[in-house]
């Protein structure tokens, strides 16, 4: 391995725990909480920066896939079939011979009886890949930024959908979903005293996304990729089939949406129709934007400092209208991200020289 | 059996006969050139053959299989590798990485295997760079491999660019006009390239409006006027050809 590639790898890990330290020092342990939903957002903008920075696709739906998963996790594992297996419906029956039912107590002492959180891992997995694949499919094929005008009317039908839909608590959302105990004695949930494992259970599942995507990019398919990002026609001619690569990075993306989905679903003990909204979308785009399209760790800063900003409330309730002006600053004077910017260069440069 | 057959090839854009009713044949080992004045039609030929565009009618035929219609990543999978015109560099690509892209085709690291940095995908890039770097030897730039390729001379860039086509082992090589936008003696150092090209076993259909570099080195030609063939054969015969004088000098 060259340094080239490690190094950033492992300054990450480093910062991972040295943010964690620093809030124990510091007695702010309150934040922690705020940087384990950043950390969530970032699985999600690391997805996103391949799409953008990578396959030089815009997607406008990330907060719909997003909403896929912590949806489809929310909705089963809420979901008291105390009855329905009493009343003998087979499907119900079966899944709990087969041991993929959890039971439990509600706030008010009620007996619950639900679908295994890892099960329901699993399905909005699988769902958020299918849904991904049909929207990409016929979308990829065609050059240009279609993918940009076909996910934000994709991004637009999930808002609706669970706005309307009441299984899925319309303009309420979904609350009270249990923890999700991934391994005994590590639960993604939102329990004070559950707060630092939690931070670690985020900042684990972030640095393996982000290990896997660094892996792509340094790979034969990221230099297929960087190839079909600087010039299409090209690519093709060299063998690589570009429509695929990208409907693949697209695919592969809108998975780790989905997870940060329902890792932040769990943890928050809930999720609402904002978190499916097309303002979210545009966030998460500002963030890649702003970090520098094709540079993963750029965004990722970015997308650690500015949601936990938000979080923390700083931009009050002007916090959409943040996002939008970051949007446009950076298209106007930054395009490529503001770890580009000449004082970064030159910052950089001298620290090569010495 | 010839390697490439053309055969009555028409694209119209609208009203216009971009080609029309084209036939030909390129021999196996052999460089065949299309030429032809501005506006004859020429890399619209080249589009069609390496699938960039879809004919109107007609059939292409490499290797006894009917390739029309089918994708140009396809294509070139089949064994058919092409330049163009304005070249075209990844950018912020070295030359290396160029060429290593080139050699797509002959590798399978897919994306589990990328993403999971297995075992097997450290042999395969080695591969991959050491024939990259043999191919940018051959081409005569090896001191350029960690260079940026786009910021490179342009003749420079041109033999990046043949190095890119041939990682794929093509056995047809297409050049959209090699010789555009380089001084004489960068004209005479291509003509050079490509018969080396040439020497290695592969065969070479080239569009070009170079005449000096069409005549020397081509074994056969092809004139294309308005989009219509109006006379094939060896340098010397088109030279001779009342019809190909006509169209280059008028009346």
């Amino acid at each position: 391995m060259d340094s080239k590639k490690t190094m950033p790898v492992l300054i990450f890990a480093v910062v991972l725990v040295a943010l964690q330290v620093a809030t124990s020092l510091s007695g702010r342990d309150y934040y922690l909480t705020q940087l384990t939903m950043s950390l969530y957002t970032c699985l999600l903008i690391s997805g996103l920066c391949l799409v953008m920075g990578y396959a030089g696709q815009l997607s406008l739906g990330h907060a719909g896939f997003f909403a896929i998963g912590g949806y489809t996790s929310a909705t089963l594992t809420t979901l008291n079939l105390t009855s329905a297996l009493e009343g003998g419906n087979g499907l119900v029956v079966l899944l709990a011979k087969l041991g993929l039912l959890v039971s439990g107590t509600s706030l008010f002492g009620e007996e619950l009886l639900y679908v295994q959180p890892w099960l329901a891992f699993v399905l909005a997995i699988v769902i958020t890949t299918v849904v991904a694949f049909l929207v990409g499919i016929p979308v990829l094929k065609l050059k240009g930024h279609y993918l940009a005008m076909a996910t934000l009317g994709f991004g637009i039908i999930i808002y609706r959908v669970v706005l309307a839909v009441e299984i899925f608590g319309e303009a309420d959302g979904i609350s009270d979903v249990p923890g999700f105990t991934l391994l005994p004695g590590l639960t993604i949930n939102g329990e004070m005293d559950n707060r630092v494992i939690n931070y670690y259970i985020a900042a684990g599942v972030l640095f393996l996304g982000v290990l896997l995507l660094q892996n792509l990019i340094y790979s034969r398919v990221g230099r297929a990729l960087r190839a079909i990002h600087g010039a299409e026609d090209a690519a093709n001619a060299m063998g690589i089939n570009t429509s695929r690569y990208k409907l693949y990075t697209f695919v592969i993306s809108a998975i780790f949406a989905a997870v940060a989905g329902v890792m932040m679903t769990h943890y928050n003990g809930g999720i609402a129709p904002a978190d499916a909204g097309v303002m979210k979308s545009v966030r998460y785009v500002a963030i890649v934007a702003i970090g520098g399209m094709a540079s993963l760790w750029g965004a990722l800063s970015m997308g650690a400092v500015l949601t936990f900003l938000s979080l923390r409330g700083m931009f009050g309730s002007y916090d959409d209208a943040v996002f939008g002006v970051i949007l446009i600053t950076i298209m106007l004077f930054a395009p490529h991200g503001i770890l580009q910017l000449p004082f970064w260069r030159k910052f950089k440069k001298s620290a090569k020289d010495e | 059996m010839a390697l490439l057959e053309v055969t009555q090839l028409s694209k119209r854009f609208g009203g216009l006969h971009a080609v029309n009713d084209v036939s030909f044949t390129v021999q196996e080992g052999t460089i065949k050139a299309v030429i032809g004045p501005n506006g004859a039609g020429k890399t619209t030929l080249f589009n069609l053959i390496s699938g960039t565009l879809a004919a109107n009618e007609g059939m292409v035929e490499f290797r006894g299989q009917a390739i029309h219609g089918l994708k140009p990543f396809q294509i070139a999978r089949a064994g058919m590798a092409r330049t163009f015109q304005n070249i075209k560099m990844f950018p912020g690509m070295t030359a290396l990485e160029n060429v290593m892209v080139g050699l797509h085709p002959r590798s399978v690291a897919g994306f589990w295997a990328g993403m999971l940095n297995l075992p097997s995908t450290w042999t395969e890039e080695k591969r991959i760079k050491e024939q990259a770097m043999d191919l940018l030897a051959l081409l005569e730039i090896e001191q350029f491999a960690h260079v940026e390729a786009a910021s490179l001379a342009f003749g420079q860039q041109r033999a990046v660019e043949f190095a890119r086509a041939l990682a794929s082992e093509p056995r047809l090589l297409l050049l959209d006009e090699p010789a555009a936008g380089l001084n004489i003696y960068e004209t005479a150092e291509v003509a050079r390239l490509i018969t080396k090209i040439q020497g290695r076993g592969i065969t070479v259909l080239l569009v070009e409006h170079d005449m000096s570099l069409v005549m020397d080195i081509s074994d056969e030609i092809v004139v294309l006027s308005f989009g219509e063939r109006i006379a094939e054969g060896t340098p010397r015969e088109i030279q001779n050809n009342k019809d190909v004088i006509q169209i280059y000098l008028g009346e």
